[in-house]
Order: C-alpha cells, then structure tokens, then sequence
C-alpha cells in the first residue's frame, strides 16, 4: 500500500512541460526558437526562468529587454502564485506542453507585481509561510525556528532539494494530537469567473463536535456553486495540485500532503469545459 | 497504553466499565445482585453488594494466580527398617513445615475459598538446589536441624523431602464472595477503598484495602497480595470519630471524611507498615459546610462539601499528606474518584452524569475543565421500557442524597446516607413498619426483576437485625425481592417512627416535600429519564483505569460522531476512498503531465548540497577533550543516480587548518549518547570500530543533534540503497541505552571461509526504547522495555529522532519506558552523633553509584539522559542483596567490606521516557525474556512457536502468533517448580530454559502442533545439572546448537546432542567475557563480548561473531570482532540465509588463522 509520503513526494514533483515562445511584437535580431522546459508545479514562474530569459536575451538587443513577463492566452501570468495554480486555473484542460508567451515589454503595471530579483521571491515565499503557520499554530512554530530553517525552506524551493525542504517543513505539519488539526486550516480557492483574487477566511479542520471537515465541508460554506447538486452535471471542477479530490477528503489531511510549500492550500475551482 | 477499565454503579445498583478503548458502558452481567459501591484496581475490582458481602472480581489474565503449598516429610534410619517414618520422640514431626516446628499432614491442607481449585495432586520436589536428585526427591543428613545433602553418606541417618502442590484461584472474571468474618457481621460495610500498590515493589497484586462500616468503625483488610488475592481477615483500625467514607490512593495517601464533618489523614504509612500508625485531623473547607466526600491519588486530594461544591486540596505530597490549603473549583458533584495518573473522576449533582477532568497532569494537578462521558450502555434498548418503579427508586436516590447532604451533624442521618446506597432497603421489605409491602409488589411488579433497592432509612439499632436477614441470603433471590418490594416503599412514603428519631423538623419537611414530590411525579419522571438517555450514576472508580492527559478517549462524542473521526485516525483512513482518489489521481497525473516529456530539459538543475554547522569533537589526541569544530556534510549524486556524500570535521591544531573526512558509505553507525552534559553522538567506520573509538561529536542541543542524526543516517542509507522497514533476515541488537539498532546481513555475513568481516556491517537505527528484542525468521520481532512490558514490531521502521521522512507514517507508535536509577547513600558512625551522613574525607561520597567513585545525591542526579524524566520521588530500595534492615541500611566495618560501621542505603526512583516506534504493546504480563522459533525462511510454519518469561519468572506460551498477527491473542501457562529466567526455543522446537537458581532445564516432546507440550505440564521438564558449579544466566538455541552463558560470564556449548538424544551429554566452555549469546537457525553463533582491546581502551559490550561453524566443527574458532562497545544485546535468529557455496568449501579447508584482523583463534573473548 503507498504511503502517504508518496504523496508528499509526488506533490514536490510535479513537473508540468512548458513551451515558451516570444511574443511576436518584441524586437529582435534575429528569430528566436521557443524553449521547452518542465516546470515544477510548487515553484514559482520566475524563479525557474533564468534559462528562459537567457535563451531570448541571445535573440535579442539589450537595451530592447525590459522586465520579463509571461502570459497564457492573453491572461498575464501571476508569477507570486505558485505555477501549479497558474496552470490548474488557467490552462487545465489545454493540449501539452503549455504554450507560455514570453514578454520583454508593455508590462502589465495593473495586473502584475514586479520581480526584480529573487530576494522579492524570496520575502514572498516566507511570507506565505509565516501567514500560514499565524492561522496553523499562532505562528509559534515558525517564530520558534532559527534564521537558518528559514533560509533552508527557501534553499529547499529554490533548489528543489525535497528532503532539504522537509526536514524543516515538517515541524510546520505537526499539531497536538488532542487537537486532531491545525487551528485553521491556510486555504486559498481561485476562481476564474471573478475578479476577486482569491477566497481566504478562517476555517477549522473539525467541527465544534470533533468531526473532521472535509473538501465538501469547505466548499460548502465558502463557495456553494463548486459542489455538483442532484440530478444536474458537474459545472465546476475543484482542482488542487493538478487532481480533483473527493469531497469527502478530510481538510487536515489535504493541507498536510497537497499543500503548496508555501503551507496554503491552493484550491482552483474552473468551469467544467463544455465540449 | 493497554486497554483497561472505568468501573461505575448506576442508581439502580447495576455495575457497568468502561473501556479505554471503548465507546459504551458495558454491563457486568456476571453480577447476580446490585452493588452499592465499587473500587477497583487494576488486575481487579472490589465491590459492596446490596447483601452486605465484598466480593472481588478478578480480571481474568492469561497468567493463572497460584499459590505453592509445601510440606516437607521426613525420615529417620533404623537397623531394622531402614529409613522409615519411624521417628524419635525428639524428632520433628513425620510431616512438617521447613523449620520442622510445625505439624503439616498432606490433608491438613484446605483451600482457603471455594474460589480456589487445586491444580494437581501432591509430588515430591526432586530439585535440589539447583540440582537433581534422585530416589524420590530425598535429602540427606546426619541429624534434623543440619544441612542437608542430595547424596546419601555412610552418616546419613535422617532424610526429608518436599511435597509440592499448588492451588489455582478459579473465580476469574466472576464477582466472588469475600468470606465474611463472624466478628463483625452486625456491622455491615458502608464503603470501601483500595489502592496502595505503589508503596512496595511487590509484583502488581498487592493492595491496601479498607473498609468503613455502617456505624463508622474502619477497617483495614491484611494479607492481599499476588498470590493471595482475597487477602486473609479484617482488622479494625482505631479511629478518633467515626467515619463515613474513606479514599486510598495508589501510594501511600488515604483521607477519610468523618460523620462531623472533617476530615482525617492516615499518617505513617510505608512499605513495612501499610497501616499506617496515626491520624491528623484536617478541616471541612468552609467552616460552616461540613464535608462529605474526598477523593486521594497519588500527590492529590479532592473533596466535596455538603453543599456538592468541589474543593482541591493545596500542596500534597507524600512527606505533607495533610496538605496546605483548599482551592473551590467549578462544578457540584455528589461525588468524585481519582484514579491512575491522578486523574479525577466525578458524577455531577445535576444530571447525575459521569465526568472527566481533562488537562489533569503532574504539573497541573488540578485539570481544566469537567466533561461528560457520554458514551451509551449496553442494553439500552433492553432496558428502555425501564419500570416504574426503578424510576422511582431512582427517584429515592435523589431524595437520599438530599436529605443526606442537608442533615447537619445527626448521626443516624449519615447511617442513612451509607445506606442508600440500598445498604438496608431490605428493612423495607421486611420490618413490621411496612407490611402492605410484601401484599402489594407480586401483583404488580413481578416482571420486573431487576429493579434495584432504594435508599430506605433504618434505624442503626434495626441493622443488626437486617444484616441477619440479609446474610444468609441467595443472590438470585435478593435480586427478585429487591425488585418485589420497590415500589411498595414509596407508596407508605413518610415513616413517621423513624424521622421522630431522626432529623430536626426543618429536614423533615424538606425530606418529606422531596419525597412526595418523586412520589407525584412518577410520569414526568419516567419522560424525562424513560429513553435512559440520562445516565443517573451512583459511583464510579477509576482505580483501574489507566489514563492521563494524552490519552485519546472517545468517550465524549456520541457514537455515530466517534465513527466518523475514527475514519481520520490511521488505519481506516489507508482504506478511504478519497485516499485511493488522490493516489491514483497523482498517478494519471504523471502520466498526463510527465511520461510525454521526460527529454525536456528540467528547470532547476540539481548540485551538490553541503549542510554546515558547528558542534564540538571529542579529538583523538591526548588529552582527550571536546573542542569546536567546523561540521560539514557534502552530498551529491552518485555515479548511479544514488546519493552519497562526504562529512568533513574542520578543526585547528596549534593554529593550523586541519580536517578530518569520512565517505558516508564507509559510516557503519550512529549512534546517540545523550548524558546530561552533551547532546553527543558517535560515528563509527570499520576502523573506528576496530579501534573502540569513534568519531565522537556533541551538538549544542538537542534538537540540533537529532536534526543532524536524522540528516546523517537519511543520507547513509541512501547511499547504501537501503530504505522501507527491516527486512525478515535483520539482525537486531540494543545498546546500554536501550536504542535499537537492526542491520541488513549480506549473504556472505556467514559465508566460509570468508565471511564479511562484522565490523563493515552496516546498522541503522529504530526508534524505541527496549531492553531486549528477538526475531525469527519470518518477520516477527519482539522486544521488551526496561519497564517489562513486551512490544512487538508493527512492520514499520524510523520513529525516535528520524521522525518525518525516513519513517514510515503508520504503524509508528509512542512508547513509554520506565527505569528505575539507584543511589547509595553511605553514612559513617562517629562517636559523638551517631550515624550521620557527614563523612570522613577519605570516604566514598555520600551520595554515590555503586562504585562508590563517583558523586551522586539526590539532588544532582539527574535520570539516565535529558530524555529521561523523574516520575518518582526518592525511595529506600529494601531488595538489595545480602539484606538490609527494616530501613533499607546495610553495614560494613569500612568501604569496601562486611558493612559494620558504616551504613548503606539504597535508593531508588523511577524515571520515565517517551518516545516513537514501530512497536505496539502487548498488555498485561510483564515479561524478561521472549524467544521465538527461528523457522526457515521458506518453511511455511503458520503458528510460530513463542514462549515466553514473565517477570515473576513463569513459563508462557504464545498462542495465535503468525506472520499476519505477530502479536498472537494469548498467553498459555507452562507449570514449573520453580521461576524461570531465560528461554530459548530451537528450530526444532526444542525448548531449553535456565531457572532463577541457575540449573538448566530441556523441555521434551514439544512439536509445533502442540507447542507447549502434551498438558503443559511440569514433568515434561528434564533437569541438566550446569556446568561445573556455575549457575548458568541464559540459553540460546539454535538449529540443533545449544549455547549457554553463566553469572560468570563463561560461554558453553552443549555437546553430544543428538536427534535420539537431544538432551546432550555435557556442557564444553567456549570462552570467558562473555555477557549475552545469540545462535541462529544457521547455528551461527553471535555475543556480546566484555574487555575488547581497542585502541586507546577496553571496551565492554561488543557484538562478536563466532567463525569457523560448520557441522564438523560445530563450536567454530574463533572470534570476529564488530560494533560496541556498549551493547546489551544482539538477535540474529532471523538471518537463515544460506550463504553462498565457494568451490573451496568442497576440500575441507584447514582451519588456518583467517585474514581478518582482530580475531583471535579459540578460547577468550578477552584481548587481555
């Protein structure tokens, strides 16, 4: 029988193959080749693209190359979001590899953050963290950690180094046993039918009477419409790490295993694709 | 935690438990009449019944409780007769005791209850000391009182000897009735209290019990112990007042609460008087509530005022039983219990429910908050169409307590509330007041039998008559009449003859208007309570019931929700369907995402990771000491895609740069040290190994070294390719520390003429603490704790410090240990004060270990390691040998010597760790040593063949134990004379065993069909007198070898066994230095050696491996050298591989000195 790290280690794995083109309207020297690459799923755009920006930095002039930014069907790319969610959200059900365009100009002051450099990534990523651990543990176990667990969740990610990561992330997963969970549960649901960025609210992973939430539970009370009704056909997909899971999973152990390293819990809820 | 047991009584006298485990009060059918009060312990449960009678329940356990009966007969020699039984007129008795002063015919020997059966007939003891005897068991000597010998001599004119017969305790799991005592029977018991089985070491079993009666005398029960469990009578125990009920905790508190109102605190007990020798005197809480009810474990004291508010008693402890002060707490309760861990127990005054004090702990004994069991009871259903008239009578039991509660200092009114308990509701029935009692019930309520007594008011001068009535009484028939005259009370409600006598009028018309009130609400009563939906308890007693703040229970949801979170917890959760979902989900997501594109080029590239930190080194160079040291560990990919890597140790000599390296796949082991100054560990390579000295390095904490640890061996076992749980050929081994270690054997570790060379075998660890730990072949491994308790290997692996990554996520569990730590104090006499405990300089410290070199004192001496805690306070440890006084001292003329002036002083606590393995327990019995048959790999042996010791030294047979339920489901008892202390079963299911006296025993005709043995019985045992006077400690047996290991430290090897004759015919010595033997279903032989020659010092506990067996040279050559030391203890009975055939084994290869470096041929262990 698989073990429940399996899944932890399929999580850190996940690698979605990416094709990147440069958008037509650059300027260049000459015709740049598109660039294949697999990404992984828990990383983020930016942080895994140094061979990307050096592959059309070859085709281009210098002073033509500005900030690099990516974009899917004219949807501009949030790279502070992991690339799992960009893809789950916005490409699931596209033919593979996904088809990226790369930008070196026009950049989308309105929609995207700017990432001059890996520190920005960086203070992101902990962020995240530390948001998380406030909602799972009132921050104890991350203010509990030395500066250099920090930093080695950071190498972890940005080095892909799982064991590295994990020998620190797991004193991020525990909890007191008598408390059968986190306090509340880190989650994010992404939706693409609004221009909200994402539903955020506190959420234990029991009820007051014990009993575990599920998936269903959540959904439930934060976004009715994801949870397919009797007698109709599905209309949404809930999608975490590229998979749908039951509505009958338990929450606390979603976040345990299908969490993204930065300790949320990042749900994307699509249409189902007409055809 | 084992599973054990709640006990409580319902307001209609039923007796319910609970399991630890359980999520429903499960009747005690066994009961054939109602209770009024329970206590129990945990091997039992006592009880007052509505007869007036203490019966006891004994929880079945696989271990029966017996008892030796011996007598001894003796002989003198005439011309005439020989050795006759015609004896001198100044001899002893034909039949008598040991000291011969007593006359002891065979048939002056009766059971003591008729709860007892005997086991066999009488026969003659043929041991001796150890040794057999022959004609009949004789012993022979010149005169009586003399020594006696097992030969006879041309001087022998008297001989005896020992008739044995033991008695079994028949009445397990059944309410059996304590024999009552004639002197006291006018004065029934009204409560009852047990505990008291901490103050001694005495195996578990035995108990104080005390017993208060109707007219407030106390009463102490003598004699309980293991195998006497009834105890043998009641002795009254003198008391400043009289006393309504009274709370004994597991140690050494009791408080009892008196008819005025105070309370009274036993004072002066200890291990030589569980009596106690005193009373003090000790305040209601409020001054104008008089108290009601207290409550003692171990360190607390719990009470109740008439007013049911709760009050925690301040500062209590062993030294200040008394205590400091009273603390209100939330709640009213009618009554409370503490049970194990001092965990508190209470029924509220409101809905009569039982509650839990949760976050009760050793540093918070006060808890949190109460919460309500609310599990269902069995039956329900059954019971739902409760009568009316048990609602009635329940009713009743409000009023009583009411009434009882409200009664300021009235001395018949406190009869009354002993006995609402349905003590005397008999008197309804019965007593010429009421008449119309016994014309009314048949009619109406015959189809009720079950119903229960309610709370009646005798006078106390009725009692006597009462209690007549009542004794002689059947059960069954009690039950019936109980039932019979329920209702009929309520309907000649106020008795106007008794509460004359009784209260002042205000109660009286409180009592009455109560009274009446149940009486005129009968059917609001019966909606409210119909469904038994409200629990309505009556008492309840955690005694038994072993809990503490960690323990999950489920008795606080209600059912169908428990289900549900049960679905959360491991094991079910491995089945859900939402888990099969993501698992194959991630799968499809692979191959959706992945499989297509596995030539892309991956975004990250991988490098060598190195992880640096500082720790500190204990250098190589003389003089020795720890200095700080740059740590790094570089890890990289293999050549083959495995990962390995390189640690570095950069340290400075005179100012100059250096660095110390080992390739992670050379590192043989790590191993922690904790003490309490370092949070060490050692790396050992094979030549460290060889040297008996490791890399030693101390990190800055705890945390620190375990992140490390865990790092350290993650990465050696990937670098050895090694992952998941042991394999079923591990061999397993446990340091002086109790960590466990287990090491995958290569084919050729018993290959000949090569085998590996041990000290390159590679050993990881396996969290956990145990002392011992066997295996076989098959995959199933056992251990057992410094504490006794028997673990069995769950199949999973990691757990201790290697907790997240390398372990497996289930079949990880916390494992307790508990270990006691001795202290000498020594004390010398000087002429001016006596014994005191200032010393002379040139003494010992006075606080020492048993060397008497170093300084230990109860205040700096911490437990075994930082991950050891103190669970005891400091007590005089009386087991010592060679004796002690009644205070535990030892004299001697002068350290070290026969102890004349100076005086000696054992003392023990017990300290306690906690940690995570793959092991689960296996309640209840205690067990010192476990074997199991070391079956070939392939055989396909269903039942494996396990026996066992317990800590009392009885033989036991594992039924039920295969490679799907390693655990078995029971234990079988083997009969012996005398206790055991080592077992070993062979491949061929040939089982030897040493006794505690060291003689070694053969066990014949045991096949794998019936693995104990035509009967079990003791005669299958076949005495082998040990080698040369020694007395031998422990036995391994192999194939067909059989290695045996004396209190010397001698190895010896059984020659001349034979399939015709596989007793053997002498024992062969080996070697010397040896402490542990292991032999293999290879007959490989492993040891754990003493003084091994390092290179720097003698190390002891070294796993050794016996070279050079094979069949023609069954008892090998010589020695090779591996990890230690420090090892305790080493398993190999897994390893069946064959190794491979080398062409060279064909010639018989001549024993030549072998290339492996530290062996030495034939004899000592010794390297000086």
């Amino acid at each position: 029988m698989a073990d429940d790290k399996d899944v932890l280690r399929d999580v850190w794995f996940g690698r979605i193959p990416a094709c990147f083109t440069l958008n037509q309207d650059e300027v260049t020297e000459r015709e740049a080749e598109p660039y294949y690459l697999l990404l992984p799923r828990v990383s983020y755009l930016t942080l895994v693209t140094d061979k990307v920006k050096k592959h059309f930095h070859k085709a281009m002039r210098a002073e033509d190359a500005e900030e690099m930014w990516f974009e899917y069907e004219g949807t501009p790319l949030k790279w502070h979001n992991p690339i799992g969610v960009l893809f789950d959200l916005h490409a699931s059900n596209t033919v593979l590899p996904w088809s990226i365009t790369v930008h070196f100009k026009n950049f989308p002051e309105r929609e995207l953050l700017h990432c001059p450099s890996n520190s920005v990534i960086e203070a992101h990523f902990m962020s995240g963290i530390k948001e998380a651990d406030a909602l799972k543990h009132k921050s104890q176990v991350v203010n509990d950690m030395q500066k250099k667990d920090h930093k080695q969740l950071w190498m972890g990610l940005q080095n892909d180094k799982f064991d590295q990561f994990w020998a620190i992330n797991r004193k991020l997963m525990e909890y007191p046993t008598d408390e059968g969970g986190f306090r509340y549960i880190p989650f994010r649901i992404y939706q693409t039918t609004s221009d909200r960025p994402f539903i955020q609210k506190l959420f234990r992973p029991t009820s007051p009477e014990g009993t575990a939430h599920t998936l269903g539970d959540l959904l439930r009370e934060m976004y009715p419409v994801a949870l397919p009704t009797d007698g109709e056909p599905k209309r949404y997909q809930v999608v975490i790490q590229g998979i749908e899971p039951l509505p009958e999973t338990p929450l606390q152990w979603l976040s345990e295993h299908l969490s993204h390293p930065d300790n949320f819990l990042h749900i994307c809820v699509t249409p189902v694709p007409s055809d | 935690m084992p599973v054990s047991l709640l006990w409580a009584v319902d307001v209609y006298g039923r007796v319910y438990s609970l399991s630890t485990a359980g999520q429903v009060w499960e009747q005690c059918r066994d009961a054939q009449m109602e209770f009024k009060r329970v206590t129990a312990a945990q091997q039992c449960c006592w009880g007052i019944a509505c007869d007036n009678n203490i019966y006891l329940n004994i929880h079945a356990s696989d271990l029966p409780v017996r008892y030796q009966e011996e007598t001894y007969e003796n002989q003198r020699w005439n011309p005439v007769d020989g050795f006759s039984e015609r004896l001198l007129p100044s001899d002893r008795w034909q039949w008598s005791d040991v000291t011969g002063l007593q006359h002891q015919p065979l048939d002056n020997f009766r059971l003591p209850s008729i709860s007892w059966e005997w086991e066999g007939d009488w026969h003659a003891d043929e041991n001796f000391e150890g040794e057999p005897t022959e004609k009949g068991g004789w012993t022979y000597s010149m005169d009586f009182p003399a020594t006696y010998t097992k030969d006879k001599k041309w001087n022998s004119c008297v001989r005896r000897r020992r008739w044995l017969r033991y008695r079994r305790y028949k009445a397990m799991d059944t309410w059996a009735k304590i024999p009552p005592q004639q002197t006291m029977l006018p004065d029934p018991f009204s409560d009852i209290s047990c505990g008291g089985w901490e103050i001694s070491d005495e195996p578990s079993g035995r108990l104080s019990l005390w017993a208060v009666s109707l007219q407030g005398k106390m009463w102490f029960r003598e004699g309980i112990n293991h195998h006497n469990p009834e105890g043998s009578l009641w002795e009254e125990v003198p008391l400043p007042a009289e006393v309504v009920q009274i709370s004994c905790g597991p140690g050494d508190l009791i408080w009892a609460v008196l008819w005025e109102g105070q309370f009274i605190v036993r004072e002066g007990i200890s291990r030589d008087c569980p009596k106690g020798t005193s009373w003090a005197v000790v305040d209601s809480p409020s001054p104008d509530v008089a108290a009601t009810h207290v409550a003692v474990g171990m360190n607390v004291v719990w009470a109740l005022t008439k007013d049911n508010k709760v009050w925690f008693r301040r500062g209590v402890n062993s030294h200040n039983p008394c205590g400091s002060g009273w603390i209100n707490m939330v709640g009213e309760m009618i009554m409370l219990n503490v049970g194990l861990n001092d965990q508190v127990l209470a029924i509220s005054c409101e809905d009569r429910a039982v509650y839990f004090r949760q976050g009760v702990t050793s540093s918070e004994l006060s808890g949190k908050t109460w919460r309500a069991i609310s599990v269902p009871r069995d039956g329900d259903r059954s019971h739902s169409s409760a009568s009316a008239s048990s609602l009635q009578s329940a009713g009743c039991y409000f009023c009583g307590e009411v009434r009882a509660q409200s009664v300021v200092s009235d001395v018949e009114s406190d009869t009354d509330k002993g006995s609402l308990d349905g003590a005397s509701h008999l008197v309804a029935s019965i007593s010429p007041i009421s008449p119309e009692s016994f014309v009314d019930a048949p009619t109406d309520h015959s189809e009720e039998p079950i119903d229960t007594p309610k709370a009646r008011i005798p006078k106390v001068t009725s009692d006597s008559f009462i209690s007549e009535l009542v004794s002689d009484r059947e059960p069954g028939k009690t039950t019936r009449e109980d039932g019979l005259s329920g209702p009929a009370v309520l309907e000649e409600e106020p008795i106007p003859g008794e509460e004359e006598v009784e209260a002042p009028t205000v109660v009286d018309s409180a009592d009455t208007c109560s009274l009446s009130s149940v009486a005129t609400y009968t059917l609001a009563i019966e909606d409210q309570y119909g469904a038994d939906e409200h629990p309505l308890w009556a008492w309840v007693s955690g005694g038994g019931c072993s809990v503490d703040s960690h323990s999950q229970l489920n008795w606080f949801n209600s059912l169908v929700q428990s289900v549900q979170s049960m679905s959360l917890s491991v094991t079910p959760a491995q089945t859900a369907a939402w888990r099969k979902q993501i698992f194959e989900q991630l799968s499809e997501r692979t191959k959706r995402e992945m499989d297509n594109f596995r030539h892309y080029e991956q975004a990250i590239e991988q490098s060598v990771w190195v992880k640096k930190g500082t720790m500190q080194w204990w250098r190589d160079w003389k003089p020795h000491k720890w200095i700080d040291v740059h740590f790094a560990l570089e890890q990289f990919s293999g050549p083959e895609g495995n990962k390995d890597g390189i640690l570095f140790i950069y340290y400075n000599f005179y100012e100059e740069k250096k660095y110390l390296h080992a390739f992670i796949n050379e590192v043989t082991i790590l191993v922690p040290v904790l003490n309490d100054s370092k949070h060490s560990f050692a790396i050992y390579t094979p030549e460290r190994t060889k040297q008996r000295w490791p890399i030693r390095l101390a990190a800055a904490t705890e945390l620190e070294m375990h992140d490390w640890l865990a790092l350290l061996s993650d990465s050696c076992c990937n670098s050895r390719g090694i992952q998941g749980p042991p394999s079923k050929q591990a061999a397993w081994s446990v340091t002086c520390k109790g960590d466990i270690f287990v090491c995958e054997p290569s084919p050729s570790l018993e290959a000949m003429p090569y085998p590996t060379p041990c000290d390159q075998m590679f050993w990881r660890q396996v969290g956990g603490h145990l002392r011992v730990v066997e295996c076989n072949s098959v995959g199933i491994v056992w251990g057992i704790g410094y504490d006794h308790t028997a673990w069995v290997h769950t199949g999973g692996y990691g757990g201790g410090f290697s907790q997240g990554l390398a372990s497996s996520t289930d079949n990880l569990y916390t494992q307790v240990d508990v270990k006691s730590v001795y202290i000498y104090e020594n004390q010398r006499w000087n002429p001016v004060s006596g014994y005191t405990n200032r010393g002379l300089p040139t003494d010992r410290y006075m606080w020492s270990d048993a060397s008497g070199l170093h300084e230990c004192t109860k205040t700096n001496m911490k437990p075994p390691s930082p991950q050891w805690t103190w669970v005891s306070e400091w007590a005089i440890d009386y087991s010592i040998s060679g004796g002690t006084d009644r205070e535990g001292w030892q004299y001697a003329a002068d350290f070290p010597g026969a102890f004349v002036s100076i005086v000696c002083f054992l003392l023990h606590r017990k300290s306690k760790l906690t940690s995570t393995g793959p092991w689960q327990e296996i309640p209840p019995i205690s067990l010192i040593d476990v074997t199991i048959l070391p079956c070939a790999a392939q055989s396909s042996v269903d039942v494996v063949p396990l026996w066992a010791i317990s800590n009392k030294g009885d033989v036991l047979c594992r039924l039920g134990v295969t490679t799907l339920t390693p655990a078995g489901f029971s234990w079988l008892h083997v009969g012996t004379d005398q206790p055991f202390k080592s077992i070993s079963v062979g491949a061929a299911s040939q089982v030897w065993a040493i006794a505690k006296d060291g003689s070694a025993f053969y066990r014949g005709s045991v096949s794998p069909q019936s693995p104990a043995g035509p009967g079990a019985k003791m005669y299958c045992w076949y005495h082998i007198p040990s080698p040369g006077k020694q007395k031998l400690k422990q036995v391994s047996v192999g194939r067909t070898s059989v290695y045996t290991v004396d209190e010397n430290g001698n190895l010896w090897y059984r020659h001349g066994v034979t399939p015709s004759y596989p007793q053997g015919s002498s024992w062969e010595h080996i070697s010397n230095n040896v402490r542990k033997v292991s032999a293999g279903p290879l007959d490989q032989v492993w040891i754990i050696a003493d003084k091994v020659q390092g290179s720097q010092s003698l190390s002891c506990g070294t796993v050794c491996h016996r070279l050079g067996v094979q069949p023609v040279e069954p008892k090998g050559q010589s020695w090779d050298y591996g990890i230690g030391g420090g090892w305790d203890h080493i398993t190999v009975r897994g390893n069946s591989m064959e190794p491979p055939r080398l062409p060279s084994l064909t010639a018989p290869a001549p024993p030549s000195p072998l290339p492996v470096r530290n062996m030495e041929v034939n004899g000592n262990a010794v390297g000086c």
